[in-house]
């Protein structure tokens, strides 16, 4: 007899809970990507405990407890390079366990760029207070003081070479019952032996050879398959469901609760044929606003507050220019874009009367246990989230929802459920990271001094202590959830890094956006930098001033100086104002572009140059060269921060070119690879790096920043080459083609 | 139910279906096991799912089960393991040519199918090849850096 069906003869009898099987097979079997991981169910997962991060085994090997989950981006090396360095415990004797609510404990969710800089840096301590109090051990053991032991490999020994105790023996998994002591002391970075080198990821074999198991491949005994039924506009509610036009295939049935309504079948084909051939009614929609006018509306929208993020000075020179000084105005424009995950979105949930297991790619875990306990009226501790690998979310994509649509239907079915949405769903239905608009303006005196620069920025306010982004299915079932807008933090970098004796930059908080939003990769901070970073080679170009110059003239920073420097020296920057010369007769231009952040203003710096060919026949803009400098702080594994760089290049340069959520009133209609594309290979520019380490500093992260400068220096290269600005993205060939005849 | 034999990494299965149209990528994930091949948007549109159908490129997504019956099909897991990876894979897992890897066994496959036919491909070839394949993380570099070092260290040979 299988659980499952003992279960249902349980829900069946409406019989009294007896549950002393704890997790039976069904719960072990595909509880976490590492095999027997339950049998460290009970271990501590308070934040503040050296044993919620790391267990040490009588084999002298290792568990390290994650809260922040590796998205594809290194964590499950660089984490093991974290605490083999601090336990002195080779690193091929390290396992890891990450984003599970009953293993792990909560570093908060996985985003921001601060998977290492804070959720590493949380482990870093745990392991060395654990090496502290295992020399402790050790010395008592050995009856010596602790200055006098040293350890390599897991064993502690005399630094006189005689006497030695392993971890192994001196704790096998016995709990370290220690606080983390945040002031524990770190391995010096002149004995570093795994931290800063590119050792490869462990992942990586099984990911290539197609036995990496994904959430999408994961199958519980007894598992139904399920396919959301989703209105055909915005808003509508369910009138009727034609039951019969299932039949003839196999065991598929709905199941349906107010407007939420999904198929059901054993498997997957079938229930995919199912959501294709059920005949539904659905009222009228609540209907979108007119795409055509998104910036338009956000100008009028009601401003909810306004945010000053900088003020010094006064603006002056902008309302009453002095003789000989020149004023500046530019408005940008980035639009909705959609997370664009290549595997949609999937949620395999597990509810039973005892326990809620859910397994979700989502970023956001421990959230999600919360979001689970209110959503479906269970106590906190009876759930538990697991994370397993989906496809790159970069951000909160349909992974939340989908996990919330996989538990309410299993709920209602008795039975595991697995939820697969279509690629129409994770285009149309994934939250997406909302649109910005900027409006700058500049007075530059007569000696090319900026002496004023003012930024406003209409951005969707975001609902302050929101519990969870506001989840489809609980809306259409009719039950309670707390509504509001989750955005991240995308009014960061809304001011120049540069010095500047008159300063303004001002959010206009706005309550209207057309759809729901949610973080999308460097929330916010790349539309911002693409608006500081083009006016300021705006203002360069007034002045006639070389873009470079122009920076590192206002830059004090010797940190960005340096990266600054080293990408001109890379790029073989020639010193000039742009544009350059244009040659009127040339079928294809050609220019270079420059720009610069520091992320948050306090985080990691990059600089990043860029060459483009734009043929001016059709305006299709060809990258051809990238070069960036970043200086993250500490790089635990290089090869995994240039592993960033490229990807936050490369998918910021397809957002650039060609990216733009488009919708009629009723719906979301750039909703495959078609209608929404996305960067492909032959348009791969060459792409270079100076990877600055850092040893002796923090890690800042890595994981966003070198994103940010990605727009502003396509849209510079782009003047330089044509003498023409683009200022509204995504840059297709269509609209850099009109730019150009507007010009000539 | 209609039988449907399928011979696939080298292996004769026997599935069944009662809709004639099921695509090959749900017999390969729902009834063969074989999940190292991907859903990504089943409009043949992004190349997740591409399997080797006598050495060509296929979207499994959209090719009917049937109409591959009897050929000779090969998904990601016919090539190498984790242990024991082919000079392709081996050359991704040098190069690091991954992030969430979902999109990685499709693009495996489609570089396989290039090298089938054009053993040493320049870059360019490797790029439009692999045109058709989608990658969301920015593993491209690297991609094309790996289906250029398998070739080098194969010369000639059809892999």
């Amino acid at each position: 007899m299988t659980p499952g069906v003992s279960r249902r003869s349980f829900l069946a009898a409406g019989g009294v809970l007896i549950v002393g099987l704890g997790l039976d097979g069904l719960g072990r079997a595909g509880a976490q990507s590492i095999p027997d991981a339950d049998r460290f169910l009970g271990k501590s997962v308070a934040p503040d405990a050296v044993d919620s991060f790391l267990a040490v085994h009588r084999d002298g090997s290792a568990t390290i407890f994650v809260g922040r989950v590796d998205l594809g981006t290194g964590g499950r090396i660089a984490m093991r390079q974290i605490a083999g360095e601090e336990l002195d415990i080779p690193l091929e004797r390290i396992a890891m366990i990450e984003g599970d609510t009953a293993l792990t404990p909560n570093q908060g969710g996985t985003g921001g760029s601060y998977g290492i800089a804070r959720g590493g840096s949380q482990l870093r301590l745990a392991a060395a207070t654990a090496r502290r109090g295992l020399v402790d051990l050790a010395a008592q053991r050995l009856g010596r003081p602790a200055g006098d032991l040293e350890v390599a490999d897991g064993v502690v020994r005399g630094k006189d070479g005689t006497g030695s105790v392993s971890y192994g023996e001196l704790i096998g998994d016995r709990a370290f019952s220690l606080k983390v002591d945040q002031a524990a002391p770190l391995k010096s970075h002149e004995r570093f032996r795994f931290i800063g080198k590119s050792l490869p990821r462990p992942d990586v074999p099984a990911k290539v050879t197609g036995h990496h198991r994904y959430l999408q491949d994961l199958v519980l005994p007894n598992m139904l398959h399920a396919r959301v039924i989703r209105p055909p506009a915005f808003g509508a509610t369910l009138v009727s469901v034609d039951e019969s036009s299932l039949a003839g295939i196999a065991g598929a049935r709905t199941v349906r609760m107010q407007s939420f309504l999904a198929v059901v079948a054993e498997r997957e084909w079938d229930a995919l044929r199912a959501a294709r051939a059920l005949k539904t009614q659905w009222g009228a929609g609540t209907g979108l606003p007119d795409h055509a006018k998104e910036f338009d509306a956000m100008r009028t929208s009601r401003v909810v507050r306004d945010q000053e993020v900088a003020r010094k000075g006064d603006l002056a020179a902008l309302s009453a220019p002095p003789a000989g000084t020149r004023t500046l105005a530019a408005s940008y424009r980035w639009p909705m874009q959609t997370h664009g995950s290549i595997g949609p979105s999937c949620g395999v949930a597990d509810v039973r009367p005892e326990r809620v297991t859910v397994w979700t790619a989502s970023q956001n875990v421990h959230g999600l246990q919360n979001t689970f306990a209110r959503v479906l009226g269970v106590e906190r501790d009876r759930v538990r989230v697991i994370y397993m690998d989906g496809a790159g979310s970069y951000g909160a994509n349909g992974a939340d929802d989908a996990a919330m649509e996989a538990a309410l239907l299993s709920r209602a079915v008795g039975r595991p459920v697995r939820v697969q949405w279509t690629r129409q769903e994770e285009h149309g239905l994934d939250p997406k990271g909302p649109a910005q608009l900027l409006d700058l303006r500049a007075a530059v005196d007569k000696d090319g001094e900026v002496a004023a620069w003012e930024t406003q920025a209409w951005l969707p306010i975001a609902t302050a202590n929101l519990p969870n982004i506001p989840l489809l299915s609980v809306d259409a079932a009719g039950l309670p959830q707390t509504p509001g807008r989750s955005t991240g933090l995308i009014y960061q970098n809304v001011d120049p890094p540069y010095a500047m004796a008159n300063l303004n930059a001002v959010v206009h908080w706005i309550e209207d956006a057309p759809l729901r939003t949610s973080p999308l990769r460097a929330p916010g901070k790349i539309a911002n930098t693409f608006a500081v970073e083009s006016f300021t080679d705006e203002i360069a170009a007034l002045a006639r001033v070389d873009p470079l110059e122009f920076r590192l003239r206002r830059l004090s920073n010797p940190r960005g100086l340096e990266a600054l420097r080293r990408v001109a020296a890379r790029m073989g920057w020639q010193s000039r104002p742009s544009p350059k010369p244009v040659d009127r007769r040339a079928a294809v231009l050609t220019g270079r572009g420059l720009a610069y952040v520091h992320y948050k203003h306090d985080e990691t710096i990059v600089a990043m140059g860029m060459e483009v060919a734009v043929e001016r026949a059709t305006g299709r803009i060809r990258v051809t060269r990238v070069v960036a400098a970043q200086d993250c702080g500490l790089m635990i594994n290089p090869d995994c921060v240039r592993a960033q760089l490229e990807g936050n290049i490369l998918q910021t340069l397809s957002r650039a070119l060609h990216e733009e959520v488009v919708y009629d009133r009723d719906r979301v209609t750039s909703v495959d690879w078609a209608s929404y594309p996305i960067l492909t290979f032959p348009e791969v520019p060459k792409l270079e790096f100076e990877m600055i380490q850092r040893l002796d500093q923090p890690p800042l992260g890595a994981g966003e920043a070198a994103a940010t400068p990605v727009g502003a220096a396509l849209a510079n290269a782009v003047f330089d080459a044509t003498g023409v600005r683009l200022r509204t993205v995504p840059f297709r060939a269509e609209r850099v083609k009109a730019a150009l005849a507007g010009r000539s | 139910m209609a039988k449907l034999t399928l011979k696939v990494n080298g292996t004769t299965r026997e599935v069944e279906s009662d809709d004639p149209d099921i695509p090959l990528l749900y017999v390969l994930r729902g009834d063969l096991g074989l999940t190292g091949t991907h859903f990504g948007c089943g409009l043949a549109q992004c190349g997740a799912c591409t399997v080797l159908v006598n050495g060509r490129a296929v979207r499994s997504c959209i090719a009917p089960a049937q109409s591959v019956a009897g050929q000779d099909v090969v998904t990601i897991e016919g090539l190498g393991s984790p242990e024991r990876p082919d000079p392709l894979q081996a050359a991704f897992i040098a190069e690091q040519a991954a992030q969430c890897g979902y999109c990685t066994a499709g693009m495996v496959m489609s570089a396989r199918a290039l090298l089938g036919q054009t053993p040493r491909p320049s870059e360019k070839q490797v790029r439009d090849a692999l045109a058709g394949n989608l990658c969301r993380c920015g593993s491209h570099a690297r991609v094309i850096r790996a289906v250029l070092r398998a070739a080098a260290a194969k010369p000639g040979a059809r892999s």
